[in-house]
């Protein structure tokens, strides 16, 4: 069965997931972070193969990224690291990343080695459903590995339904139109998005990210959603403690989670 | 106007929007109104009437009598330099910026390579009284110092882009990042036929009455409304888009585009991205680029600004694939020569971009009875520091 789907069915409330760029800061450093956030009781991991060109990240990534594709990372190397690990990588694994470095392996041996390597699930954000639907939905099916799609602000309610009965794994809200939010807090147009998320009764989980960097932001998506996604935030500890342990600690710290496991 | 996209925005194999979510709202928003609004009488009244009373359109279409006997050919300058802000660009902002209007968008952002899209973004934006911010890479800001004076000069709101090459590809970046960050009520206005659709088709109609006007002017000069050949250089794409739009389907005209060789096409030096490129997603775009065996995207180079782009609009790989245009790489040196050439017999500097078009008239077996249209997209002003350089090599 697919580890994702797994953690959903016993966990329903306050799941938290971290994204990270593979190959920053070293091109070795995939295994070391998966680790130790393993250790620290993170839920499940996004993953993320760098591009040149991310265009619906802000500059963090982009410098990671930058400096992760200077280090040699690729898609091949990072799957190779990741099926290497083996059986000591138990939580869910999702890959996230942009299309064109996909589409030049082929999406047909990107699923393949995708499910070889331990993947649960992908997000490829400039993958339109209509396109996912067209022509690679059964590709994926027949990898069991879950093509999970984003929802904004901006998003119809008719589109997001349509998101819902297309994508699987999870639903990825998409806190605010910002690829860079700082907010201490959120709005209350923001957390009103959430709430109206919620009651929508969508057949797959909401998990919410960006702008998710402390214990306020992070309450509030629990309160109103399945669980955090945090990417910038961790990358920030990671490029300022130079250190993936210290990182976490530094992470969970300001998010106000007291007891971080095996830490 | 000749419909050349289907209902996704695809031309053959290339085009569609390949888009974050975070951007469709504005894509589809934009997407269901343009082609109604292009073609409203308002519209276009608004427009022809800007074209002509502010652009200074028609553009001559000049007969280049001494670069004719030189190349053997019937030789005809479309003269889109003498546009107003200097090039083809005026075309597709006045009619973005009148569409902008009527979806009632209160803010004006765009990318600039060269600093002449953004020159004229900021032109326009100034005569309707719009703010306008104009993203630009940290590498052309050093190398087009005059233009950026101008944008200031016009009161735009120059950012320049430090991240990735920092030149026009991370500018575009860079634009399309403050689009997802504001979306409710700035226009995006893209200075190519690039990007996710709509984008490459508006354009491509807005810089469309290049090719009409030449239609009209080549059956009072020429007593036939068509000609033998059209070249034009490719950068995104936009100033060939216009010059070929209303010939596509006339198979009696052979189309050329001059991409930017840089080096050479061998040298990992270049923009040929048609001679280079592969197939891949650049901008929200399905099309060819420059790119590694990983999928990254690779930096390009030309000494022209405006061509310096690792990607081509999709219109243009859809041409080429089909063998309906011919495309031919142009290098460095080849422009330049042919930019002092234009010179020395017809008395015009045009723009480094343009002097690729005109450099291919030297690569094409022509008849002395074939009627030959050269698009001269913009004047060299501009690049008066390139050919201060190049004089002081020859002398």
């Amino acid at each position: 069965m697919n580890t994702l789907t797994r953690l959903f069915e016993k966990k329903k409330q306050n799941l938290l997931s971290i994204y990270f760029t593979a190959g920053y800061p070293e091109t070795d450093s995939t295994i070391k972070i998966i680790n130790s956030l393993q250790a620290a009781g993170i839920d499940f991991l996004e993953v993320g193969f760098p591009f040149s060109d991310p265009l619906a990240d802000g500059p963090v990534i982009q410098q990671t990224s930058q400096q992760a594709i200077k280090n040699g990372m690729n898609l091949e190397l990072l799957l190779d690291q990741l099926k290497s690990a083996g059986s000591s990588v138990t939580l869910p694994l999702i890959l996230m990343g942009y299309l064109n470095p996909v589409l030049q392996t082929g999406m047909e041996a990107f699923c393949r080695k995708a499910k070889e390597s331990g993947i649960s699930g992908v997000i490829l954000p400039d993958l339109p459903p209509e396109e996912y639907e067209a022509d690679y939905k059964e590709l994926f099916k027949m990898h069991d590995l879950h093509m999970i799609f984003l929802v904004t602000p901006e998003t119809s309610q008719a589109r997001i339904r349509k998101i819902d009965a297309l994508g699987s794994g999870f639903i990825y809200a998409v806190s605010s139109s910002s690829t860079t939010g700082r907010q201490d807090t959120f709005t209350s147009a923001q957390t009103g998005y959430l709430k109206r998320l919620q009651s929508m009764n969508l057949q797959n989980p909401v998990m919410t990210g960006f702008g998710i960097h402390n214990r306020n932001t992070l309450q509030t998506v629990w309160e109103n959603s399945s669980g955090a996604i945090i990417g910038t935030a961790y990358l920030n500890a990671l490029i300022k403690c130079r250190d993936e342990k210290q990182a976490i600690k530094l992470l969970m710290d300001r998010l106000g989670i007291e007891k971080p496991m095996n830490l | 106007m000749p419909q050349l996209i289907n209902s996704k925005g695809f031309y053959g194999d290339f085009g569609g929007a390949w888009i974050p979510e975070m951007l469709h709202a504005n894509i589809e928003e934009l997407a269901r109104a343009y082609a109604g609004i292009l073609e409203t009488d308002g519209f276009k009244k608004d427009f022809s009437n800007l074209l002509r009373d502010y652009a200074g359109r028609p553009t001559p279409l000049f007969y280049a009598r001494r670069l004719s006997g030189h190349t053997g050919a019937k030789i005809y300058l479309k003269r889109e330099d003498l546009c107003h802000t200097g090039s083809h660009k005026l075309n597709n902002v006045a009619g973005q910026i009148l569409l902008a209007r009527r979806m009632n968008k209160k803010h004006i952002i765009a990318e600039t390579g060269a600093g002449q899209h953004g020159v004229a973004t900021a032109t326009v934006c100034a005569l309707m009284d719009l703010p306008c911010t104009v993203f630009m890479g940290e590498k052309d800001v050093a190398r087009q110092e005059p233009n950026v004076m101008r944008m200031k000069m016009l009161g735009a709101k120059v950012i320049t882009v430090t991240s990735g090459t920092r030149t026009l590809k991370d500018a575009t970046n860079e634009a399309i990042r403050h689009w997802i960050n504001n979306p409710s009520d700035t226009h995006y206005l893209i200075g190519s036929t690039i990007g996710p659709h709509p984008y490459p088709d508006l354009v491509a109609r807005l810089q469309s009455v290049i090719s009409e006007e030449i239609k009209q002017q080549l059956r009072q000069k020429e007593n036939r409304d068509f000609p033998d050949y059209l070249l034009a250089c490719v950068g995104g794409g936009s100033n060939a888009a216009g010059t070929f739009y209303h010939y596509i389907d006339d198979a009696r005209v052979k189309l050329v585009g001059a991409e930017a060789a840089g080096e050479g096409t061998g040298t990992g030096k270049t923009a040929a991205t048609i001679a280079t490129g592969s197939p891949g997603i650049i901008h929200g775009c399905r099309t060819l680029l420059m790119q590694d065996s990983d999928g990254q995207i690779t930096g390009a180079h030309s000494i022209s600004a405006g061509l310096d782009y690792p990607g081509i609009g999709p219109l243009h790989a859809h041409l080429h694939k089909t063998g309906r245009a011919t495309y031919l790489a142009i290098t460095d040196k080849e422009a330049m020569q042919a930019a002092h050439l234009l010179t020395r017999l017809e008395g015009i500097i045009p723009a480094l971009e343009s002097a690729h078009a005109l450099a291919a008239l030297e690569k094409l077996d022509f008849k002395n009875s074939d009627i030959v249209i050269v698009n001269l997209s913009g004047r060299g002003d501009k690049d008066m520091e390139s050919y201060m350089e190049s004089m002081a090599h020859r002398e």
